[in-house]
């Protein structure tokens, strides 16, 4: 934080901020220097601090409402429903909350990677931002269980099972993740407590993630370090509060589209049965924000392999600042890795689409191939890429091409050798 | 000067190593606590009657949460599932040590790769097919074709007479 001394104007804010300086920390995020070319973009890490507050606001509401015991969780949540005042609306909000959430948080971990912003020197602001990611599909994985119906109980099994793949120990943890021989009543009131628990665990890292980010500042479309402040630069307040608060409201119309119009579109029919321990519903399926993931698990034939597989799949993006080698940031400059970005995007996609659909036939065979390609890209394409891609000239600064006469960037670079570096 | 670090380096190892016992004993009563409770345990074991389980037909029964599947196999079921040749398994079992009474086969409704229940007379070995992830289950609910590493499991049971089994 390279803020100019900050002194309050008044002399009771003076008394208070020698005390405890929260005024200088407002002053710092009011003038926060901010990079002016700043896309849409950008205007996501905004629209997750929404996203957040918005489920702990309808948890906390919901939470007053729901029961959670293993015999009344789904008539309780039938209640919220059906008698609760606007119960319908809250849950409703929660229920497809989650996915927005997870919506906003893949465009903005697919900003990162295509605009570089996990490299040097951002690799711990990246890091956090991986592990609010794991821990938002726990929460979300754990308050799909809470309802109760077939589709929480079996998928709390499926998930839960997974661990039984460890060696040795696999069948202890699963009983003791479950506090029984199976998921049952025990499962159900510490999975409860655990969903409650994680959302403050995540706002936690949330203030880590800005604080991080407020070190070297914000990394921007061109990918370059810029001097803070400086022409480069705009104060957060007005510039960016306006941007990111017109977004949130672009954002908040989808939002409101899924609630009011179609609000189980992103769910299973099936939850909408209560749980049954005997009978398995034929075609168990995941959200959707979890069945790239699931995909990979499905294409390993072998049980311990498949879950080391999809759990490789996420922890590999941690190291992602290191498999990357280029030293250019920006994909608008990396002509070659710009093309195995797309590919990489529409790879998620495939995984995405097959982890839908039953894992058989030419369904399997993609999915192998879509698994393989994914790890290919982070394993091998990025850290080769690095040495063998020729990158176009990137500008000095933000402003230097506009100066230069042409707002269009290409033309510029074109006419201008002495910018290559 | 030697011998004051030496004082030192005793009282640090002897903390830690006192502290390191305080923290495991808080520890694992927190970790001790999540596991099945005395009256989860207490429900441990079922009896079953099952005069009324024509041949051909299999009953599924709730035992410590999870459903037991007890099929009465028919002559034709018993020879198959002995003719099956140990090579051909994935999780070699004799049939014999699967089924006491190869009348009778008592095992756990639970898919080995993740729990879920496979469905009665399907799949490609006339046995069980579990809907989840497509493992193939023979009469004798040993894995044969998909993810699924194990054989479904047998608990332990027996019959306290003719006509009633139990389990646990």
């Amino acid at each position: 934080m390279s803020d100019h001394e900050y002194t309050p104007k008044s002399k009771v804010g003076k008394w208070f901020n020698d005390r405890l300086p929260l005024l200088t920390l407002a002053n710092h995020l009011t003038d926060y220097p901010t990079p002016k070319n700043l896309n849409y973009w950008w205007t996501f890490g905004g629209i997750l601090t929404f996203c957040l507050i918005t489920q702990i606001v309808t948890g906390l509401v919901l939470a007053m409402h729901y029961i959670a015991h293993a015999d009344m969780a789904f008539q309780s949540v039938e209640h919220i429903m059906r008698d609760v005042n606007y119960g319908w609306l809250i849950r409703y909000i929660h229920a497809n909350g989650a996915s927005m959430f997870f919506l906003a948080v893949y465009i903005h971990i697919f900003r990162s990677l295509f605009y570089g912003s996990y490299k040097s020197p951002r690799e711990i602001i990246w890091i956090i931002g991986i592990i609010i990611y794991l821990l938002m599909m726990a929460a979300a994985f754990l308050g799909y269980v809470l309802p109760w119906g077939q589709m929480s109980f079996w998928g709390a099994t499926v998930i839960t099972n997974l661990f039984s793949a460890i060696p040795l120990v696999g069948e202890g943890i699963v009983t003791w993740l479950w506090g029984g021989y199976s998921v049952d009543n025990p499962t159900l009131t510490r999975f409860f407590t655990l969903h409650y628990l994680i959302p403050f665990l995540i706002l936690g890292l949330v203030v880590l993630h800005i604080w991080a980010l407020h070190v070297p500042g914000n990394n921007n479309p061109i990918g370059i370090d810029i001097k803070k402040p400086s022409k480069d630069t705009v104060p957060f307040h007005p510039y960016i509060v306006i941007k990111d608060g017109f977004a949130l409201l672009m954002f908040m119309i989808v939002f409101a589209f899924f609630v009011f119009y179609t609000p189980n579109i992103l769910g299973h029919a099936d939850n909408y049965i209560e749980a049954n321990p005997l009978v398995t519903p034929a075609h168990i399926v995941p959200e959707w924000y979890l069945l790239p993931f699931y995909a990979i698990l499905r294409s390993v034939p072998d049980k311990l392999l498949g879950v080391i597989a999809m759990l490789s799949a996420i922890l590999i993006l941690a190291a992602l600042p290191w498999l990357d080698t280029s030293k250019i940031r920006s994909a608008v400059f990396r002509p070659l890795y710009k093309q195995f970005y797309w590919i990489l995007v529409a790879d998620v996609l495939i995984l995405g689409y097959v982890g839908a659909m039953p894992a058989e036939g030419l369904y399997l065979l993609i999915a192998r191939i879509a698994t393989a390609y994914y790890f290919l890209h982070f394993l091998v394409v990025l850290p080769i890429l690095g040495f063998k891609e020729r990158t176009t000239p990137v500008p000095l600064s933000i402003t230097e091409p506009i100066l230069g006469g042409s707002p269009n960037l290409a033309a510029v670079k074109k006419k201008d050798g002495f910018r290559n570096q | 000067m030697e011998k004051k670090t030496k004082r030192r380096d005793f009282l640090f190892t002897a903390t830690y190593a006192v502290g390191a016992v305080g923290v495991g004993a808080v520890v694992w009563p927190m970790i001790d606590q999540m596991n099945p409770d005395a009256s989860v345990k207490a429900l441990a074991s079922t009896e079953v009657d099952v005069s009324a389980v024509d041949p051909g037909k299999t009953i599924t029964v709730l035992w410590r949460g999870k459903p037991v599947f007890i099929r009465r196999r028919t002559q034709e079921e018993i020879a198959e599932a002995k003719s099956v040749k140990l090579e051909e398994l994935k999780h070699p079992e004799k049939d014999e040590d699967r089924a006491k009474n190869p009348e009778w086969l008592v095992m756990l409704g639970v898919c080995t790769h993740l729990g879920c229940v496979p469905l009665d007379q399907k799949g490609d070995y006339n046995g069980w097919f579990c809907p989840c992830h497509g493992s193939h289950y023979d009469i004798s609910g040993r894995i044969r074709k998909g993810p699924a590493p194990t054989n479904m499991e047998i608990p332990e049971y027996k019959f306290v007479d003719a006509n009633t089994i139990k389990i646990g």
